[in-house]
């Protein structure tokens, strides 16, 4: 019963994780319909210069804080210089494009930070143990990681219904055209949205890396779980992808964690824990697929 | 004959001389670049028949390469070494697979499309990790297909030999295919979908039936990767190698019946010049030469959509 | 009494509150140019997407040579020879107008399974598509690229792609919209020309256009059929002046 509570924590805090960066890519995928690949190297960058400003000031809390900035300058760098050119166009060239930028970066990455990968300490204030019901006890650092993932999701959400650049973004998803007549002013407007995209990644990024570590191409397989999640949801549906990435977490979390006991009743030992990663990875694209089949544009989309 | 057409048969005359070259110079390193450009080319010309003329963005063609490469693989594996048994099966694995992601994807438009594609292929991906009676994350050593008597794959020249004959083949069905009833049709559904609903085609069995065509020939590609290294593993249907095989498309020129076979040319051509030169220019720089290769494929998609093909086209006036 | 070919029986669609048709009943004899006529909002284009099998009536049927067509879909009816020339210009535009006219007479031969016979050589393909342009006037332009046509052309072109699939009965949805005098004149000579061949329902805004063609008229308001007469008819009734042809009655 414990273990079964602190697995679905974990599935929560990894859908949390994945809900953040899947956040970013649905906003863009929404208003400027875009198929940005290079999503999961700002993921990546955002973990590297939080790994650099940490091991510079010695703190875990400003260097994330310097990261966050620096990983949105990053993304508008980015944006103004090659994302811009690609709105309106293709999703082929989009695509082929940002899947250039994905082969710059992990190569940028490795020739400035070299090829072995960094690891970031857990917090010193969040290194010990909390008690979440009477006898059972959770990493604070993990349970942190849930507070500040359901944090953004509320902030987010609060952003999305209630604000001005909600009103322009919700707009932008569902009639691009109006937000030009509304006289705003659409670059500066798809700038700011891409680069709180990156900064919504590097905040995923720096928050993995005590967990697993920081290396070159972490984006990218984390990269098109995020897209199943968005496809799941429904393209520029950020109620979508919060309920795609809960479930997709749980998924990935029973696979880890109660898969390899089930299928050790009918395989060897060795081969059921290879396998349970696996099945669940295939569980989740299994998932999109019905979900795909049964509403083409996905759970939360809108009807073509 | 038109010029750019004399352009692809020389090239094609001086594959088909290749290892004659590579051992009178004695450039063995050459002529395995020259059969992973041969291989892949066959398998661009696959994804440029559904990419090409279907105008269907498929980001799951290394699923092929892996399909068709198991199938060989685990048919070894269990001790079947007879190519006359591995390649039939290994090519219905792959138009099966084709028609199942194809029934199920074509449902879907656009973006949509793209992920549901790269999604199946992620499926193939981690269904092949988690075999591990066959190996697992690490792969498979396999021993080459055998045709008894006929050839001996281990032999690099006549294996290259055969890729280049069955690249020959792709590319003389895939011209027949482009301008045939069908491939009229393939190419109609990707200029105007609801004219051509309208004119009374239902256009989804046409793109479902190129689907299993492409799959067959992304099927005999894998096959053939996993005869050339007499290896198989998940890494070769990677999501990246899905993206390598549309950059190639892309490259040569989406739609042009060579386009495939240049833009493979160029892919490998530049990562091998590429290195070299920037090791160069500065010791330990090769190592990098993504970071100038990335920002090429970024380039080539803003203002060279139509490939080498089109470049080539241009210059005949 | 010839049967008619296409006939409605008291078609009803809502949308929401809207009663877009309501209780139609029209029918077209073989050989007949039918035009419909109305103000905009009259639901004329609610009309031509029940006949073509685009929109599901509420109630009513649609019959079309003898059968009952109101379930089927748009491909079966295609199949059955409703043809029809659309609103807006939809062409193949990166394909020559002869293998757009070549596409549709591939569409009505039967399935295009066949994969490595060069439609470039396909003689039968190309003379009926060849014959095809001719009959609407286009047959010169047989070469050049749908996109490089005039507007008028490329609405000619249309033409010839639904006639490509012989049709019993061709449905035109306003083919001179957007078009010049001289380029109107000429689409009137062509389906003056066709009409023999096949019956017509001609949804159309130029009068010009529909008394020079039309053997029958009926006028849509408000989703109602107000009358249906002879151009003579159309022009002496007082509350069809009234009505539709207002200031500029005839």
């Amino acid at each position: 019963m414990e273990y079964l509570l602190i697995q679905v924590l974990n599935g929560v805090q990894l859908g949390l994780l994945m809900f953040l960066l899947a956040a970013g890519l649905t906003l863009t995928f929404g208003i400027m319909d875009l198929v940005n690949l290079a999503h999961g190297s700002l993921y990546m960058i955002g973990a590297y210069l939080a790994w650099t400003f940490i091991t510079w000031t010695d703190s875990f809390l400003l260097g994330a804080l310097l990261a966050l900035p620096a990983t949105f300058i990053v993304g508008v760098i980015l944006e103004v210089v090659v994302v811009r050119r690609l709105y309106g166009r293709d999703h082929l060239d989009q695509v082929l494009a940002t899947f250039g930028l994905i082969l710059f970066f992990n190569d940028l990455v490795r020739m400035v930070w070299g090829p072995a990968g960094k690891s970031i300490a857990v917090p010193a204030f969040l290194s010990h143990t909390v008690q979440i019901l009477p006898g059972v006890s959770y990493p604070a650092y993990r349970f942190a990681l849930i507070v500040v993932g359901l944090l953004v999701a509320l902030l987010l959400a609060w952003l999305v219904a209630r604000t001005r650049l909600g009103m322009l973004i919700r707009a932008g998803a569902s009639n691009r055209r109006m937000i030009a007549a509304l006289g705003v002013n659409i670059e500066l407007l798809f700038s700011l949205v891409f680069g709180l995209g990156a900064v919504f990644a590097c905040l995923a990024g720096l928050m993995t890396a005590p967990i697993s570590s920081v290396k070159i191409g972490m984006g990218d397989d984390i990269l098109i779980l995020a897209f199943v999640i968005i496809v799941i949801g429904g393209i520029g549906s950020i109620k979508g992808a919060f309920v795609a990435a809960m479930v997709v977490g749980q998924i990935d979390i029973f696979g880890r964690a109660f898969l390899p006991e089930l299928l050790k009743s009918f395989l060897s030992p060795a081969s059921a824990s290879a396998a349970a990663p696996a099945i669940s990875q295939v569980l989740i694209y299994v998932l999109m697929a019905g979900v795909l089949v049964w509403r083409p544009t996905g759970l939360f989309g809108q009807r073509p | 004959m038109q010029p750019r057409n004399m352009i692809a048969l020389l090239l094609l005359a001086l594959l088909a001389v290749l290892p004659l070259l590579t051992q009178a110079f004695d450039q063995r390193y050459l002529l395995s670049v020259g059969t992973r450009i041969v291989i892949w080319s066959i398998a661009a010309v696959s994804l440029n028949m559904i990419l090409g003329y279907g105008g269907l963005v498929s980001f799951g063609h290394a699923a092929f390469f892996g399909i068709g490469g198991y199938a060989v693989g685990i048919l070894s594996a269990e001790g079947i070494q007879n190519g006359w048994l591995q390649w039939p099966v290994a090519l219905a694995a792959s138009m099966l697979w084709a028609a199942l992601v194809g029934a199920l994807s074509l449902r879907t438009r656009g973006v949509y499309f793209i992920m549901i594609t790269l999604a199946f292929a992620q499926l193939v991906y981690y269904l092949a990790s988690g075999l591990e009676g066959y190996g697992g994350d690490d792969g498979l050593n396999i021993s080459r297909s055998r045709f008894a008597g006929l050839l001996d794959l281990r032999d690099k020249a006549t294996f290259y030999w055969l890729c280049f004959a069955l690249l020959c083949g792709t590319l003389w069905f895939c011209g027949r295919l482009a301008n045939s009833r069908f491939g009229t049709v393939l190419r109609g559904a990707r200029a105007n979908e609801l004219r051509m609903t309208a004119l009374g085609f239902p256009v989804f069995r046409y793109r479902l039936v190129a689907c299993v065509i492409a799959g067959a020939f992304g099927g005999l590609a894998g096959i053939l990767i996993a005869n050339e290294g007499a290896y198989v593993s998940p890494a070769m249907m990677s999501w990246v190698k899905s993206g390598d095989l549309i950059v190639i498309v892309v490259l040569g020129g989406i739609g042009a019946l060579f386009g495939p076979l240049y833009g493979a040319i160029v892919f490998f051509a530049l990562e091998e010049t590429l290195k070299p030169f920037l090791d160069l220019l500065h010791k330990g720089w090769g190592e990098y030469w993504q970071i100038v290769f990335g920002p090429l494929l970024v380039l080539i998609a803003l203002h060279a959509r139509g490939g080498m093909a089109s470049l080539l086209r241009r210059r005949d006036g | 009494m010839v049967e008619p070919l296409l006939s409605t029986d008291r078609l009803v669609k809502h949308f929401g509150g809207l009663l877009a048709t309501d209780d139609v009943s029209i029918d077209v004899r073989p050989g007949e140019i039918h035009a419909l006529i109305g103000p905009n909002g009259a639901g004329k284009t609610t009309l031509v997407g029940q006949l073509t099998g685009l929109l599901a009536p509420d109630s009513g049927t649609i019959r079309f040579a003898g059968r009952d067509i109101t379930r089927l879909p748009t491909h079966a009816r295609v199949r059955l020879g409703l043809g029809r020339s659309f609103q807006i210009t939809s062409v193949l535009r990166e394909f020559s107008a002869l293998d757009n006219v070549a596409l549709a007479v591939q569409a009505h031969q039967g399935h295009s399974f066949r994969f490595l016979a060069d439609v470039r050589r396909d003689r039968a393909l190309r003379t009926a598509a060849q014959g095809g342009l001719d009959a609407v006037g286009l047959g010169a332009r047989a070469a050049m690229p749908a996109a490089a046509l005039s507007h008028g052309e490329q609405r000619q072109l249309e033409i010839a792609m639904a006639l490509a699939g012989e049709p019993k009965l061709l449905l035109l949805d306003e083919p001179t919209a957007g078009m010049g005098v001289e380029e109107s004149q000429r689409m009137v000579e062509t389906l003056r020309g066709l009409k023999r061949s096949c019956g017509m329902l001609l949804i159309e805004h130029d009068m010009d256009a529909v008394f020079a063609l039309a053997d029958r008229i009926t006028v849509l308001v408000y989703g109602r059929v107000l009358f249906c007469g002879t151009p003579d008819e159309i022009r002496r009734h007082p509350e069809v002046r009234q009505a539709y042809l207002g200031e500029d009655g005839a």
